[in-house]
């Protein structure tokens, strides 16, 4: 039997019944799209940490306190000391800038205007030469002497600066900083990046010596280090570790590069994707039992036209093809779509939070939906194949 | 032992259907030996075991014992592959109901069991209308079996059952469900085949149907009488 003929008795057995056939497919539809949506979205999240990541700059890296793998200790511990970052920075003249990092969650005021959520990071004066992403938008980041006159100078990020002075040029002004009063000297650029939910525009910059008094601590979170160049950065690491290891144990900090931090997040997010994937293939499963639903009452419907078939010559395979093709044919239609209206939603969810449509989730879906098709199809099939033609015919 | 000079040899063949712990027995000891050209007729009462009898000559089903020899050749042992090929080349069906495919044409109807045989599309809908035609339904070719009279849907059928161009035609009870007229053209087509050299075996339980026959084979009860 010729595959045009198939192909023209199984169109014709959708087309009868043109509603049912709608409906089957739909669960391929919806079992599809979602597959490509979710790993979209997967993917998306992935692709847009790593890039906020890698803006941070390739050259830089930073020391943790807790040992490595140690996340909670991490957290808790408490010992690097400002002492620490001094050490560091001696001992990397000509190899990289390094800058103490105290960051915490603290409520600032400019007039009437209260801003809860934003985060205080104390830092050195060298922190723009470390962070070079960082760049600004009015005055300076606060210098080398005001840092050590122990004048309370602020930097705004450029969302405070947007919230409290409509992005107007602030500097000289007055903020408050928990209880105390600060002198803006600066206002940084818009960054656009965020890790986590550390928003590095919602941000304001003081000497690290001041948050230290300011939040009660002697303790710093973390030292940043950047290197010259590429080249220097396992120099730099060394001359950290080595620097470190003269006070502290190998427990009592970690150093994270923006590659190891990457890897860290992409691997979650990479389980993150393969569990919508997952969540979106039991869905395309449930549409694949849809399809096995709806050939087997088309097989039932159509007994009498099977003895018939089987009477006039067909041959087992000619019977089990023909209903095969039909259930192969509704879930590839159902794929295509599911794949047309996924690559659309996944461009759409682009445009608005992150979404990258990736090239195998398609080829996997339209595969799955094939799959589904011959693997859902085959019982109903064999079914088919196997009915006595006499009690076929006499089927009323 | 098989005579090459039967077309149909049919040697001590019983059928006994199991239901539900009650045996049937539908078919006792039938021999039965038809040359090619004949054109037997088989009647009997409602349960004889008429199409029991067709269904085994079909090959549509196989008898409880026995032996069937067509065309000097046994057949109670093919797989069903090589029992639909036999279905396909060498006999043609006509069945009561018609039994059309419904929302298919005429002409597609009749191409049927041409596809099975793989003949190419364009041959077999030469071959299908030039059928009609003789049947005088080339009107009707493109029609579908709603859109016919019972008697042009058995004719289509009746032109089906030639399309591979068979030796055997077997038509169990082909007037049934037709007026007197339609039914008399039937038998009119079968007779014509029949001089043709087609060999012709009819299901009737109406005495001057039967009567148009060569042979007339009458079953009681699982039995040839
Ligand atoms: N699949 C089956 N299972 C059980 N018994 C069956 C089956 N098919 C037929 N029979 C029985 O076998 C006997 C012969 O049936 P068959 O259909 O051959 O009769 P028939 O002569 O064709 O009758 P009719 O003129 O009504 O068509 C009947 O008693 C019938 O009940
Ligand atoms: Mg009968």
């Amino acid at each position: 039997m010729d595959i045009k003929e198939l192909l023209k008795l199984s169109l014709r057995a959708i087309t009868a019944n043109k509603l049912r056939s709608f409906l089957t497919t739909l669960g391929i539809v919806i079992g599809v799209f979602s597959i490509i949506v979710l790993v979209s979205i997967g993917s998306g999240i992935n692709s847009y940490v790593t890039t906020q990541i890698s803006s941070l700059g390739s050259n830089i890296f930073e020391v943790l306190p807790g040992g490595e793998g140690n996340v909670f200790g991490g957290i808790l511990s408490a010992n690097l000391k400002l002492q620490d970052s001094e050490n560091v920075q001696r001992n990397l003249t000509g190899i990289g800038k390094v800058t103490p990092l105290l960051q915490q969650a603290a409520i600032i005021k400019y007039k009437n205007i209260k801003i809860k959520d934003a985060f205080v990071g104390g830092v050195s004066y060298q922190y723009p030469e470390v962070v070079t992403s960082l760049k600004m938008k009015y005055g300076i980041f606060f210098t080398k002497s005001q840092q050590l006159s122990g004048a309370p100078t602020v930097v705004l990020g450029y969302k405070i600066n947007e919230k409290f002075f409509k992005n107007q040029n602030s500097v000289g002004n007055k903020i408050y900083v928990g209880e105390k009063q600060y002198r803006i000297v600066g206002v940084a650029d818009k960054t656009g990046t965020a890790l986590g939910t550390f928003d590095r525009d919602n941000i304001v910059y003081i000497p690290v010596e001041q948050a230290q008094s300011q939040f009660g601590t002697s303790y710093i979170r973390q030292i940043v280090v950047s290197a010259n160049s590429k080249e220097l950065m396992p120099l730099a690491i060394k001359r950290v570790e080595a620097t470190l290891l003269k006070r502290l144990t190998k427990d009592d900090f970690s150093i994270e590069t923006a590659e190891s931090i990457s890897e860290t997040i992409t691997n979650v997010t990479n389980v993150l994707s393969l569990a919508l994937g997952g969540i979106a293939a039991i869905s395309l499963l449930v549409g694949g039992i849809g399809v096995a639903n709806i050939m087997l009452v088309s097989v039932t419907e159509r007994t009498r036209e099977i003895g018939l078939r089987k009477a006039l010559g067909a041959k087992r395979s000619d019977i089990l093809k023909q209903f095969l093709l039909e259930s192969v044919l509704i879930s590839v239609t159902g794929g295509l779509i599911g794949i047309a209206l996924g690559i659309a939603a996944s461009l759409i969810i682009a445009r608005l939070l992150v979404s990258t449509v990736t090239p195998w989730s398609v080829f996997i879906a339209f595969g799955f939906s094939v799959l589904v098709g011959v693997i859902f199809g085959m019982a109903p099939a064999i079914r088919a194949s196997k009915l006595n033609p006499i009690e076929a015919l006499r089927y009323e | 032992m098989p005579n090459n000079d039967y077309i149909i040899e049919i040697k001590d063949v019983t059928k006994i259907y199991k239901a539900d712990g009650v045996e049937t027995i539908a078919l006792n000891g039938i021999n039965l030996k038809l040359k090619r050209g004949d054109f037997l007729a088989i009647t009997g009462r409602s349960g004889s075991g008429k199409s029991t009898l067709m269904h085994i000559i079909g090959l549509l089903d196989k008898p409880t014992s026995g032996v069937y020899f067509l065309n000097g050749t046994d057949v109670s042992k093919f797989d069903e592959d090589k029992l639909a090929l036999l279905r396909n080349k060498s006999l043609g069906f006509v069945f009561q109901s018609f039994n059309l495919l419904q929302r298919t044409t005429a002409v597609e109807n009749v191409c049927l069991p041409a596809v099975y045989a793989g003949i190419p599309e364009n041959e077999r809908m030469q071959k299908a209308r030039v059928l009609l035609d003789e049947l005088g339904l080339l009107e009707q070719s493109n029609k579908k079996p709603n859109q016919m009279s019972g008697g042009q849907q058995q004719r289509v059928a009746i032109a089906r059952a030639l399309i591979n161009d068979p030796s055997i035609i077997l038509a169990d009870e082909p007037t049934g469900n037709l007026d007197t007229k339609s039914g008399k053209d039937v038998m009119k087509i079968l007779k014509s085949l029949n001089k043709n050299g087609k060999t012709i075996i009819l299901i009737t339980h109406e005495q001057d149907i039967a009567m148009q026959a060569k042979k007339i084979l009458h079953l009681e009860d699982g039995k040839i009488n």
